[in-house]
């Protein structure tokens, strides 16, 4: 789960990283008041979780209150490639005498974290990286030892950061393993005119995967802008919302990702990535159909099953089940291969659902979603 | 044979005595699996009895491998336990620990694969099927009675689709499929099972299985160049798959590379592996390389 960046704020600022003083707004009038707390003069920012806010107009300075006012109604609401302004931070400007980056993040080829920092911080360090990789310091940490005093100043020096530098990058290291994020990065890390180093504005991944032992965000949110994800997330489903017309349902990650490329292969397009996982029982089968069936956009459904721990034949009596539960609209083609593929298929066959029709193979089936989807 | 995990291997399962645990162990001694025992301190000195097999369970990893001879164990316990879990058969000496478990916090595989490592324990997964040689022994939850032994060495990120090409060849067969995990820290890579497959005779092919994200499937190209003479077809799922979530700008700087489907396909057929579009085509494109080897 990707953090706000007000979020990342009260992190960075809870283990003793200097941010500057800020608050956060969900109405232009309680925006004017906090620029009025803050000074009157204030930043303020979009709150959305996706890169380019300032060249989309996210990020304004405003003069005073008045001023942070309008500012406040013009971005809030704004959308940004995608994403809705439901909050915008309102920040005290910063006097900024220079910029440097720092993150840590997930190598996934050594297996380790890396500290990645560098003195020519600011808006683009990707650039950094590809035109002056030098500039860049690279640095793995052992994940028995941490990132020791001794580390974080290997790493200052390597970046050329300010020595005092070291101290922020120990406190970072304790962010990413206390909170289990697999992504902290401050950019910009400033020195500001009166000489102290500030954490300007960052981003936190949290590891969704160690939920159980983090109370503190709890299900804090899922982020589902698209009501049906939210549908599908409220019944457990991993269900991903595509523009297509072909419903896609299967078991397995990489089997459904392999399905919608198929189902494109054949000039259609999916409509949605829905795993049901392994065990596709009657319930998940029902569930994930109710999903789909939603979905306006949706012509056709593809249930591409292959039984593996699951023989098909338990999961024909899944979506036997499934069709007694949900009302069917749309065609639905199924390819049941594996283990017990015959049985399966014979279960549907005597089940006979005038809407329902079966596939030999995983090309032809998805093949024939795609032509039910374009005649209809 | 096979690599990794053959007919003598003699397995333990840590966390046999759970639901996931016992219906795996029970299909595992089926398939010819050499079970020699469970581990879990709280029911150590009982035995469980899986019809064609009576399994002693054992307090510790390192009491169940002085006991049996052990050099393979399974570990099916829940994330929250896993890295101590492995650890202590890392600490045992343990050859291979195969890990199942789904949603191990990534900070933990990142200790507990660099732990085992510097043992000389080799992890395959975790969150992954585990790995079969088919005819001999199966540590893991792929179903065994899919396919049969052969000639075919399978490395894969991807459970069902692995399931799906050991399907449609299971004419030709398999000498061993190892479902290496889709998680972004795993301590057996594409690259370790293709220096596997080059050196085992029983192997005359190789397929790979990719998916989107990382560079695993771009390192495993730069290595088939380098050191793989037999021939390999190559699968990658994906390219229609929405965009994941980036890891801001920082990841992109550590992977050097999108991590697309299309990147992916580019790097192998760049080094002469046949990538088919589909799981069908792939299964086509192995028996065209094994009909003109012979």
């Amino acid at each position: 789960m990707d953090l706000y960046e007000h979020q990342a704020r009260e992190l960075f600022a809870d283990y003793g990283v200097l941010v500057p003083d800020a608050d956060v707004a969900d109405t232009a009038k309680e925006a004017r008041a906090i620029a009025e707390r803050l000074g009157g003069k204030v930043v303020v920012k979009a709150q959305v979780k996706t890169g380019g806010r300032g060249k989309a107009g996210g990020v304004k300075l405003a003069a005073d209150a008045a001023a942070a006012e309008i500012t406040a109604r013009q971005i809030l609401g704004m959308d940004i490639k995608g994403h809705t302004v439901h909050k915008v931070m309102l920040a005290q400007p910063v006097d900024i005498e220079s910029e440097f980056y720092v993150s840590y993040v997930l190598d996934r080829a050594a297996g380790q974290f890396l500290a990645i920092a560098s003195a020519e911080g600011g808006m683009d360090i990707e650039e950094v990286a590809a035109t002056r990789p030098e500039a860049v310091a690279r640095i793995h940490i052992d994940p028995a030892v941490g990132v020791t005093a001794d580390k974080a100043a290997e790493i200052a020096a390597a970046a050329k950061l300010p020595p005092e530098s070291a101290d922020i990058l120990v406190r970072l290291w304790t962010v990413l393993t206390q909170e289990d994020a697999v992504l902290v990065e401050v950019n910009p890390l400033v020195r500001t005119a009166n000489g102290r180093l500030m954490a300007i504005d960052g981003k936190v991944t949290l590891d969704d995967n160690a939920r159980f032992r983090q109370a503190r965000w709890g299900d804090a949110e899922s982020a589902h802008d698209d009501p049906l994800e939210a549908k599908a997330a409220a019944k457990g489903l991993n269900y991903v919302k595509l523009e297509g017309q072909v419903g896609v349902i299967g078991n397995g990650a990489g089997l459904v990702m392999s399905t919608l490329d198929v189902v494109a292969g054949c000039g259609a397009k999916p409509a949605n990535f829905l795993d049901i996982g392994g065990g596709a029982s009657a319930q998940v089968m029902a569930d994930g159909l109710s999903v789909i069936l939603s979905d306006p956009e949706v012509k056709s459904v593809f249930v591409n099953v292959f039984g593996g721990i699951t023989a098909c034949d338990a999961v024909a009596d899944g979506i036997v089940q499934a069709l007694g539960e949900v009302n069917l609209t749309k065609p639905l083609v199924v390819r049941l291969d594996g283990n017990n593929a015959a049985q399966g298929r014979a279960i549907l066959d005597a089940h006979a659902h005038p809407l329902v029709e079966q596939q030999p193979t995983m090309d032809g089936a998805a093949q024939r979603a795609a032509d039910l989807a374009a005649a209809k | 044979m096979a690599i990794f995990l053959t007919k003598e291997s003699k397995v333990l399962v840590q966390g046999m005595t759970g639901a996931e645990g016992m219906k795996h162990t029970r299909r595992m001694i089926a398939a010819g699996t050499n079970v020699v025992g469970g581990v879990n301190p709280r029911k150590a000195g009982r035995s469980i009895d899986f019809d064609d097999r009576v399994v002693p369970v054992f307090g510790g990893v390192r009491e169940a491998m002085d006991a049996t001879g052990a050099d393979v164990t399974i570990v099916f316990v829940p994330p929250a336990f896993c890295k101590a879990a492995v650890i202590e058969a890392a600490d045992a000496g343990i050859g291979l620990a195969v890990v199942i478990t789904e949603g191990i916090p990534v900070h933990d595989s990142v200790a507990f694969v660099a732990y085992a490592k510097e043992r000389g324990t080799r992890i395959v997964g975790p969150n992954c099927p585990g790995l079969i040689t088919p005819g001999q022994s199966n540590a893991g939850i792929i179903p065994s009675d899919i396919t049969k032994p052969g000639r075919i060495g399978l490395v894969s990120k991807s459970g069902t689709l692995t399931y799906q090409l050991m399907y449609e060849l299971r004419d030709i067969g398999f000498s061993t499929c190892v479902g290496i995990g889709g998680d972004p820290v795993i301590g057996t890579t594409h690259i370790d099972c293709l220096e596997a497959f080059e050196a085992d005779p029983d192997t005359e092919l190789i397929v790979l299985i990719g998916e989107i994200g990382g560079d695993a499937e771009e390192r495993a190209a730069a290595y088939i160049r380098e050191h793989v003479t037999k021939p390999v077809v190559g699968y990658v799922a994906g390219f229609t798959a929405p965009e994941g979530k980036t890891m801001g700008h920082a990841g992109a700087i550590v992977s050097g590379s999108s991590g697309t489907a299309a990147a992916k396909q580019e790097a192998l057929e760049a080094v002469g592996v046949r990538v088919g579009s589909t799981p069908s085509e792939t299964a086509r494109l192995v028996l065209e390389a094994l009909d003109t080897e012979h």
